[in-house]
């Protein structure tokens, strides 16, 4: 498989008091591929991608390397002035947030907004971009784009909010969605159908993905590679599975088994009903 | 509270005007000390005299001391305003915390009355009222708490309102503490901050008001002096000596600039985020992201 | 088992935002019936927007219901927490909100022991508190914003339990913490209640937690509560909502 994004001893230091945030991090994302990130708050996980992407604050200075290979160029992430990178975010990595209630503008139609975007990145016209709009939340298995392009920000719920930014994101044609903790702030029954939409954005599109959350089990399902974060270091790089079935750092080992244990009586209880049933 | 004075102490200009404002006190309280004439002892032969080593500021069309006059001036406007300030906000703040803190009928009676205050304009209220009460400081003082309280009530009424919605204050309940102990540990100590925003904000616009009652003639009479009335006695001789408008002008507009200012840099001190130099909306990122509305890319 | 609480028929809506005027209302709860047995922990789940934190706010007596009774031992919920001073307490979701900033972490614990007039030999106790939900005697002087997210809702978990109470409604208590710390503060959950015997209620709207902790689960849905299952019997569940979120837990093996 291609190598979609390679990214080389990335290095984040705070320039007001010379403090690494992040050392020394190489990692890479192949073709339609899944890496997770996991690890906890503080650990450094979603400064990766702000700074891969240029939108880390004024006084962070990110050093390394991030060698992007879209079809038809290789770029330096990390090298690439603003106006370039303004090109290249939306465009080929579009990147999904944890709160997509503060993500949108809360003063204008989803609808409209999905529009615009599309009206300006892809040179389509008002009605063109309408028609893709409500395409790309039909993908997202919403039963009436039509009723959804209509509502405001507000008229939504968290999930619902979820699954248009990520339409917005795919209708852009990325070759890369970074999807940041996308669903730790929705209820179980909606983090469960958000997490089947990446499966299927996998499996259809064939858009690589970056998928950090904090919580195991979801990055289990998604990943093929794995990445995991402690103090703004790689602890452990590798093969998801082989990670899952043999951690090598203790860290590792530790959140599997919170996971574990988490998730313990409910299986049980779970098991217990298909003996009885 | 810690951070609150160190960032206050980094602001030059709020430690500039805090200065500027204490100093003018000060001067104005002991004005019988060093005031170099009486304020009120005329001396027609000397009028209308330029700035001198013997008059600081020159001398009036009656040929009182200007600067003596500025300096007892001061002691009437300021202290009379800050009073005012002082009685409003005493009434916005008890009736504020009641309507915030039991809602129910409690509230919809206050806010009914606030709103019927509040439906006249308060310039002609206090002109009513003037009218009605009969010139003088004391009533141009009760005409002004009348006139704003309402206001007042409903400013901190909102702030309360914000702070019931914290969980502290949920938690607070629910463990049994008493109503005097959530409005005075946490209503209060966090109100504080935006109450003296309020506060001093609002000295500036009283100043203004009096000063504004004292020209039109409503409040102060002669020959007490007080800036307003200088200015009010400086308008009738303002085509022959216009510099007679300087020192009253200048006193009434430094002191009023000075309490914006500091009312600014609390504000700005209490929540640094409003000086942040560029907006960080939380929804640009939105268009950061997909690149939407290219001006609003900000970072 | 004694009852410790008993809810009948409780309805509660708001007036529509914006719309005052029309006298429209959103029902949020439309007849809540639920019995809460002392020494159990009961588990309350639902989606944003099914009524559960509403349901939770009635029960603290933070709101009023429209129609329908809240009973403590047949006490309305403002007489019960006057008469057992500190015997309720609560963890919410939210924990940086749920501590008043201005004040440092002893002064947060200390504010119910004050309020329930235990006012002897305060400081001995907070330090007791400190070690039972497993926080360092360091941490006593510091201000929230200093803590982080899981030290944070352990000092909540203190104030919460300083009074000894018999009571704690846990809102949404770990949904904001890292997965790694969740399954810790459950468990402290765990110990403390079977060391101080309290009664829980957990709303929470994941079904993992939930079935950690809690006896009884309760699926809450539209307003109504659709289906009550034992812990032990997820499984079994016949309503078609609770069969849809048990479905959607995604499976955690290695």
């Amino acid at each position: 498989m291609r190598v979609l994004l390679d990214v080389r001893n990335l290095t984040v230091t705070d320039l007001r008091d010379q403090d690494e945030i992040i050392h020394d991090v190489s990692f890479s994302v192949a073709e339609n591929s899944c890496l997770g990130i996991v690890g906890e708050s503080g650990s450094g996980k979603s400064m990766i991608t702000r700074a891969l992407l240029g939108i880390t604050n004024p006084w962070l200075k990110s050093q390394g390397a991030a060698v992007f290979k879209s079809q038809d160029s290789e770029r330096d992430l990390l090298r690439e002035d603003e106006n370039s990178m303004r090109e290249i975010r939306g465009k080929q990595i579009a990147m999904i947030l944890q709160d997509a209630m503060s993500a949108f503008d809360p003063i204008a139609k989803i609808g409209d907004q999905m529009v615009e975007t599309f009206v300006e990145n892809k040179n389509l016209s008002k009605k063109q971009s309408l028609a893709l709009a409500k395409e790309a939340l039909g993908l997202m298995n919403i039963h009436d784009p039509k009723q959804v392009v209509k509502k405001y920000p507000h008229q939504l719920s968290g999930g619902m909010l979820q699954r248009c930014m990520i339409a917005t994101a795919l209708a852009m044609e990325p070759d890369l969605i970074i999807a940041d903790e996308p669903t730790t702030a929705l209820d179980s029954i909606n983090q469960g159908q958000v997490v089947e939409e990446f499966k299927m954005i996998r499996q259809k599109m064939g858009t690589a993905l970056i998928f950090i959350s904090h919580d195991l089990g979801v990055v289990k399902y998604l990943s093929d590679r794995l990445l995991v974060m402690k103090d703004g270091a790689a602890v452990e790089y590798g093969d998801a599975g082989d990670i899952f079935r043999n951690p090598q750092h203790a860290y590792t080992k530790y959140l599997i088994d919170t996971r574990l244990e988490l998730t313990e009586s409910f299986k049980k209880a779970m098991r217990k009903g298909d003996h009885n049933g | 509270m810690a951070e609150f004075w160190n960032r206050f102490k980094n602001d030059r200009l709020a430690m500039g005007v805090s200065f500027f404002l204490l100093m003018v006190i000060s001067l104005a309280i002991l004005a019988p000390l060093l005031a170099p004439y009486d304020p009120t002892a005329q001396n027609i032969i000397n009028k209308f005299q330029g700035p001198s080593l013997t008059h600081w500021f020159g001398t009036d069309q009656l040929g009182r001391d200007v600067l003596s006059r500025i300096l007892y001036g001061g002691r009437i406007t300021i202290l009379v305003s800050v009073l005012t300030m002082v009685v409003t906000i005493l009434i916005g703040t008890v009736l504020g915390v009641i309507a915030g803190y039991f809602r129910g009928w409690v509230d919809d009676v206050i806010m009914r009355i606030c709103d019927i205050m509040l439906s006249f304009p308060s310039e002609v209220l206090i002109l009513a009222i003037v009218g009605i009460l009969g010139m003088g400081i004391t009533n141009i003082v009760l005409a002004t708490v009348i006139a704003k309280w309402a206001w007042y009530v409903r400013m901190i009424r909102s702030i309360v309102i914000a702070f019931m919605d914290s969980n502290y204050i949920r938690f607070a309940k629910v463990a049994g503490c008493s109503t005097w102990h959530i409005v005075r540990k946490h209503l209060l100590v966090g109100a504080i901050g935006e109450i003296a925003v309020l506060a001093t904000l609002d000295t500036a616009a009283i100043i203004l008001n009096i000063s504004a009652l004292s020209f039109l003639g409503l409040g102060v009479q002669p020959p007490t002096a007080e800036w307003g009335m200088m200015l009010n006695e400086a308008k009738n001789v303002m085509t022959t000596n216009p510099g007679q408008m300087l020192a009253p002008g200048m006193a009434i507009f430094m002191v009023v600039a000075a309490f914006n200012f500091l009312g600014d840099s609390i504000q700005v001190a209490l929540n640094p985020k409003i000086n942040k130099g560029f907006s960080t909306k939380r929804y640009s990122l939105f268009s950061a992201l997909f690149g939407r509305r290219k001006k609003a890319v900000t970072q | 088992m004694a009852k410790l609480l008993e809810i009948k028929d409780l309805e509660k809506s708001y007036l529509k935002v914006g719309v005052n005027f029309s006298g429209s209302r959103v029902k949020i709860l439309n007849g809540v019936n639920l019995t809460i047995e002392a020494g159990t922990c009961v588990g309350l789940i639902g989606e944003s927007g099914s009524g559960k934190s509403t349901l939770a706010r009635l029960i603290m007596g933070l709101e009023k219901p429209d129609r329908g009774s809240i009973l403590f031992e047949g006490l309305p919920a403002k007489q019960w927490i006057k008469n057992n001073k500190g015997k309720m307490s609560v963890v919410f979701q939210d924990y940086m909100a749920s501590v008043n900033p201005r004040y440092t972490v002893v002064e947060a614990i200390a504010e119910p022991l004050y309020a329930s007039g235990a006012g002897k030999d305060v400081d001995r106790h907070i330090e007791k508190l400190l070690v039972k939900v497993g926080l360092e005697q360091a941490i006593k002087n510091r201000y929230p914003h200093e803590l982080s997210g899981g030290q944070l809702q352990r000092v909540c978990i203190a104030r919460a339990i300083a009074t000894n109470p018999r009571f704690i409604v846990l809102d949404e208590a770990i949904s904001s913490l890292d997965v790694s710390v969740q399954s810790q503060i459950l468990k402290l959950l765990h110990q403390l209640r079977v060391e101080m015997n309290i009664t829980y209620l957990f709303v929470a709207h994941d079904l993992q937690a939930v079935s950690h902790l809690c006896n009884k689960i309760l699926f809450l849905y539209q307003g109504k509560i659709v289906e009550e299952l034992q812990s032990g019997e997820l499984a079994m569940a016949k309503n078609q909502y609770a069969k849809d979120l048990l479905a959607s837990v995604i499976p955690f093996e290695v």
